[in-house]
């Protein structure tokens, strides 16, 4: 905890803060009497939880039978790494899925990322083109903004049944393709169903808040740039993609992490135990109603960790600026700064923003 | 990076209360105990409540509420559950692990949970002193049976049925419906050479409980089991796997089409409905819909039923149900088994017949007379009960139907079907230990 | 993020959102060149974008228009036009208007509830400097990344009476609405404080020199200003509540502690293997018309609040 606390008598970045703030007498203590119902409604809602998981995932019920009786004892026994090891190795679960055969929880673990990269990437791409062509447009915003807000407002498990209900075998899909095509079994093509869905709900979304973006960019550098000379590839690949990178790449993140927990759209539409499309979420949800709690809770670890690991690559390497708070961006620049200035006295101010890649 | 150190810290965070955590963890290993059941008192009386999934039929209701009429301090309340039987089986675990605190003192059991049930104590022993099943289905009663000990009352039954496209087969001058999947096949090739575009035959093959149900028929036809009559897995025998490649067979040679993956019991009810199918394995249900006068089924009065096609004669059914168990930790036992016994006394079960359609467990209501004038099936459905098999009864069910439906369906997209045979053979042994 | 919200630095000041945004638009370059093929593009662009959008949900009007019995026929129009599947979502059977009104009391009681802590967190995380501030806010972008899956294995072992010091919570109001807190409060949170971060702060030190306690400044000034952004964190997080199913799916078992998504996935026909798509289409109209019509109503804001927060 102790690493969270800045140091309070820190001059702020006197370019960002430049007058004193009035509320600054006992704003400690009142930030903390505002912050503490939210932080403890988290702590109960998710603070504990994760202890229980924690815990949890290093326990396994017993199963023995006893062979006279046929009755089962009661308990669960601390089993270590057990059942993270147990999933890793198969031990328990070998399954047939698209990957071939695999053990169950390594199966879902490539199709939490093969969904979540094709998924993203369709979403991306067909996301800033409708950007563009809305951003074009100078009639009829208000039509298109109420449309492409349909598919974001649908709850996902009635969007999960209506692509049931259009991919059935006697379905509507199959009748404009002119083939039979099982889209609800288990395989590759349930696979692509999955993907139609999910880039149909949000693909609009991304496109929402590339939108966004893209508004900010003033009319006059496209002017100054076709004076220059530039191509429209040019322009878009110099002007409107670096000056909407910063909300895209949030956007993404958001849509990669919800993407890679993905439940509701492949229980609903194509239903528990199909192993083309299952989820890491779907599986933990699978063992857990089977009672066996241990095991899932270590596959839901498993499966934040993963996201941990994700959102911080993405912070790392695309540069998302999640927080956008100024002030902790100045304290954590001004911590910075102080751990250079311990180092290296002389270089201390010049690498205080360099390492801000994003603004 | 703001968010990197915001990670960081979490991360540091989470390991201190990790550490922290299995600390404590150590201390508590065993919670519950299975609750002993050698004190119950069948004679207290007082208000219950019945647990069981959907009301489909919207009936159940309706009878409780001709109990409760006469029954005003002992009365009865409906609790119903989801229509998933995953579901519902969920919820009676976890009524049983949180000590009753759901109130459920009778459940409906799926014939595939008594083992599990029974085992883990979800459900109590029945003395057979108190539940007389005299009179009731073998079948049925074995199946409400573990370890010799009786933990459900039956209650329902169910079979599966061969329906059969009766005018198309006598105009191809076909007298009898099809003993053998051979004989079903060559009557197949008359009629769809009058008839094109017809499937021959309709089964359930999406992955979920009913290909397990299927792929157990065709096995069981064969002369092959799941299990052998020590609880051996024996599902690689040759007798199994014949079962398991005519299935294959009718698949490649276009009796069954490909299609069928992804049918349950209703698409492949509509596909008989509209005229699609000339033979389709289904459960009585099937009948009363097929005969509907509204303008959904094109094929009224135009089938009948027959006991299902196995490799060297008539082939056998596997046996479904519910049966009524009676939790741990439920109260007022009294009434209880007043209620269990009267709800499933002949003549209760007759009008449950009536309004569902489902199968009685009572024998001799298999030839009432106002019964089968009704359900002309019952005839059938009787023989098809009377050599049902059961689904192996193993206390980790769930695993067994996943196993089985893995290793069946990827038979069916075209795997190896012995190595996916054998490896379930391993898993079964593995999971019936 | 900041720059998405600078972007929307009009939204406090009501209306003004779409002038600047529409004005921006027109000054697009495509207008000036005003060129023909541009126009013919983009209109086609704008009308397959509408088409992608709305064909989907098409699908599943007509097919609730249809006759139950042809729940699976591929006609692009309902022949007949019939509401017999609407009436038979209404069916005692599906329970549907007690689903509904549970939809409305989790949603409607979640939304209370998250405001009510949001607004003063987001308040204090907007415009008071103090030391944690920085893990609060990675507290609480960490809730939002995280998979529901992990919050329910522990809580349903937990509400489901395991531990002696827990009761039982299944099937109750509360089962279902402290857990949808954990995505609510953070969703909520975080529109708010990008709300309240582009309140001028000049108004609060005014109403201070003129006498004002903080949180009479917070009453009196802020919170009047922010009503536009509390009005769309309303909206956004009673929409995300009111789609959710999988805790409604794990703790609403009982066939009266349902709610509408979870209900509409659980239809049954007339028998226990039915899937009656009709009333199924049917009631996801149901479930999805309101939010339609919010959404058609408060677009502008929703938009404006989905840019700022970047949340789902």
């Amino acid at each position: 905890m102790s690493t969270a606390v800045a140091p309070k008598d820190v001059k702020i970045d006197p370019n960002k803060k430049v007058k004193k703030n009035v509320l600054s007498d006992g704003q400690g203590r009142l930030a903390a009497m505002l912050v503490a119902p939210t932080m403890l409604v988290i702590l109960f809602v998710v603070g504990i939880p994760i202890l229980m998981t924690i815990r949890e995932a290093f326990f396994l019920k017993n199963t023995g039978i006893d062979p006279t009786t046929g009755l089962v004892g009661a308990g669960e026994k601390f089993v270590g790494f057990g059942n993270f090891t147990n999933a890793i190795t198969g031990k328990n679960e070998v399954v047939p899925g698209v990957w071939g055969q695999l053990p169950r929880l390594v199966n879902a673990f490539l199709n939490n990322m093969f969904f979540t990269v094709i998924c993203v990437v369709i979403e991306t791409i067909l996301g800033v083109a409708m950007a563009l062509i809305m951003a074009r447009a100078f009639k009829g915003t208000g039509l298109v903004r109420a449309a492409i807000l349909v598919p974001w407002a649908i709850p996902t498990i009635v969007s999960a049944m209506m692509w049931k209900l259009i991919f059935n075998s006697a379905g509507v899909a199959n009748k404009i393709l002119g083939q039979t095509v099982l889209w609800l079994g288990d395989g590759a093509p349930s696979q692509y169903a999955i993907i139609i869905a999910d880039v149909w709900k949000t693909a609009p979304f991304i496109g929402l808040l590339t939108l966004a973006g893209l508004q900010t960019i003033p009319a006059e550098v496209y002017e100054a740039a076709k004076v220059d000379g530039a191509s429209a590839w040019q322009q878009f690949t110099r002007i409107t993609l670096p000056m909407v990178k910063p909300s895209l790449v949030v956007a993404v993140l958001f849509r990669t992490l919800d993407t890679m927990r993905m439940f509701d759209l492949p229980y609903g539409m194509i239903g528990p135990r199909k192993y083309s499309v299952e989820t890491l979420s779907m599986f933990a949800y699978d063992e857990a109603n089977n009672v066996r709690y241990g095991p899932a809770a270590a596959y839901s670890i498993l499966l934040f960790i993963l996201i941990v690991i994700v959102a911080f690559l993405f912070v790392k390497f695309l540069g998302a600026d999640v927080v956008g708070d100024e002030e902790v961006k100045a304290i954590n620049d001004q911590r910075k700064r102080m751990k250079k200035m311990h180092k290296d006295a002389a270089k201390a101010r010049t690498t205080v923003t360099s390492g801000e890649g994003v603004q | 990076m703001t968010f990197h150190h915001s990670i960081r810290r979490l991360a540091v965070l989470g390991v201190g209360l990790g550490v922290a955590l299995s600390a404590a963890a150590c201390g508590s290993s065993d919670t519950t105990d299975t609750g002993s059941t050698s004190t119950a008192d069948w004679t207290k009386k007082g208000p219950i409540n019945y647990v069981q999934g959907k009301d489909t039929s919207g009936s159940v209701q309706k009878w409780i509420d001709v109990w409760n009429k006469d029954h005003p301090d002992e009365k009865v309340t409906l609790i119903e559950l989801s229509d998933k039987a995953d579901e519902q089986r969920a919820s009676m675990i976890q009524n049983h692990n949180n000590k009753g605190a759901s109130k459920y003192d009778i459940i409906s059991v799926d014939v595939v949970w008594t083992a599990e049930f029974a085992a883990t104590g979800v459900v109590m022993e029945l003395p057979k002193a108190e539940f007389d099943t005299t009179g009731y289905l073998p079948a049925a009663v074995d199946a409400a049976t573990y370890f010799d000990k009786l933990y459900a009352f039956p209650s329902t039954s169910d079979g599966a049925m061969l329906y059969y496209r009766k005018d198309l087969l006598d105009a191809a001058k076909v007298t009898a419906p099809p003993k053998t999947w051979d004989e079903m096949k060559a009557i197949c090739k008359t009629v769809i050479a009058d008839n094109p575009g017809m499937t021959c035959y309709g089964g359930q093959f999406q992955k979920y409980e009913g290909l397990t149900c299927n792929i157990a028929e065709w096995i069981n036809s064969a002369g092959g089991q799941f299990l052998d009559k020590d609880g051996k897995p024996q599902v690689n025998s040759p007798e199994a796997m014949a079962g398991v490649n005519a299935l294959l067979d009718s698949f490649k040679d276009g009796t069954i089409s490909k299609e069928q993956l992804t049918w349950q019991e209703e698409p492949s009810r509509q596909a008989f409905q509209d005229g699609k199918l000339v033979f389709l394995r289904n459960w009585p249900y099937v009948y009363a819909n097929a005969q509907k006068t509204d303008g959904s089924s094109k094929i009224v009065d135009k089938f009948a039923v027959a006991p299902i096609p196995g490799l060297t004669d008539y082939g056998v059914s596997t046996l479904g149900g519910h049966n009524m168990g009676v939790p741990a930790e439920a109260s007022n036992l009294g009434t209880v088994k007043a209620f269990t016994l009267w709800w499933n006394n002949q003549e209760q079960q007759k009008v449950h017949v009536i309004a569902t359609s489902n199968a009685p467990t009572i024998e001799t209501l298999y030839t009432d007379p106002d019964l089968v004038k009704q359900f002309p099936y019952l005839t059938t459905l009787h023989e098809s009960i009377l050599k049902a098999q059961s689904r192996p009864k193993a206390v980790k069910y769930g695993d067994v139907t996943a196993a089985i439906q893995d290793a069946t369906y990827s038979a069916l997209n075209g795997s190896d079907a012995k190595a996916a045979f054998d490896t379930l053979q391993t898993k079964l042994v593995e999971l019936t230990k | 993020m900041s720059t998405t919200t600078g972007s929307m630095a009009a939204v406090p000041t009501e209306g003004n959102l779409l002038s600047t945004e529409e004005l921006q638009t027109l000054n697009k370059p495509g207008r000036t060149l005003g060129s023909r093929i541009g126009g013919v593009a983009s209109i086609t662009g704008i009308v397959l974008i509408i088409l992608y959008c709305i064909i989907p949900f098409y699908w599943m009007v007509v097919s609730s228009l249809r006759l139950p019995s042809m729940g699976l026929s591929n006609d692009f129009w309902p022949n007949p036009m019939s509401i017999e599947n609407f009436k038979a979502a209404f069916e005692a059977k599906n329970n549907f208007p007690r689903a509904l009104l549970n939809s409305v009391i989790v949603s409607g009681t979640t939304t209370v509830l998250t405001l009510l802590f949001g607004i003063v967190a987001a308040y204090a995380l907007a415009r008071l400097r103090f030391a944690a501030k920085g893990i609060v806010l990675a507290i609480i972008i960490g809730c939002s990344m995280f998979p529901g899956i992990t919050l329910i294995i522990p809580l349903l072992k937990m509400f489901t009476g395991y531990y002696s010091w827990f009761p039982n919570w299944m099937n109750t109001y509360q089962a279902l609405i402290v857990p949808s807190l954990s995505f609510g409060l953070p969703l909520a949170v975080w529109n708010l404080t990008a709300f309240f971060r582009q309140l001028p702060v000049e108004l609060e030190h005014a109403a201070m020199v003129d006498g004002c306690t903080p949180a009479q400044a917070f009453r009196r000034i802020i919170l009047p200003l922010a009503a536009p952004g509390v009005f769309t964190t309303t909206i956004l997080t009673f929409i995300a509540v009111w789609n959710e199913y999988m805790i409604a799916l794990t703790f609403g078992v009982d066939k009266n502690m349902k709610t509408a998504t979870v209900a509409l996935s659980q239809f049954t026909g007339a028998t226990q293997f039915d899937t009656p798509y009709g009333s199924i289409m049917a009631a996801g109209v149901i479930v999805t018309v309101p939010l339609l019509i919010m959404v058609l109503i408060f677009q502008r804001r929703i938009v404006a609040g989905l840019t700022a927060g970047g949340v789902k």
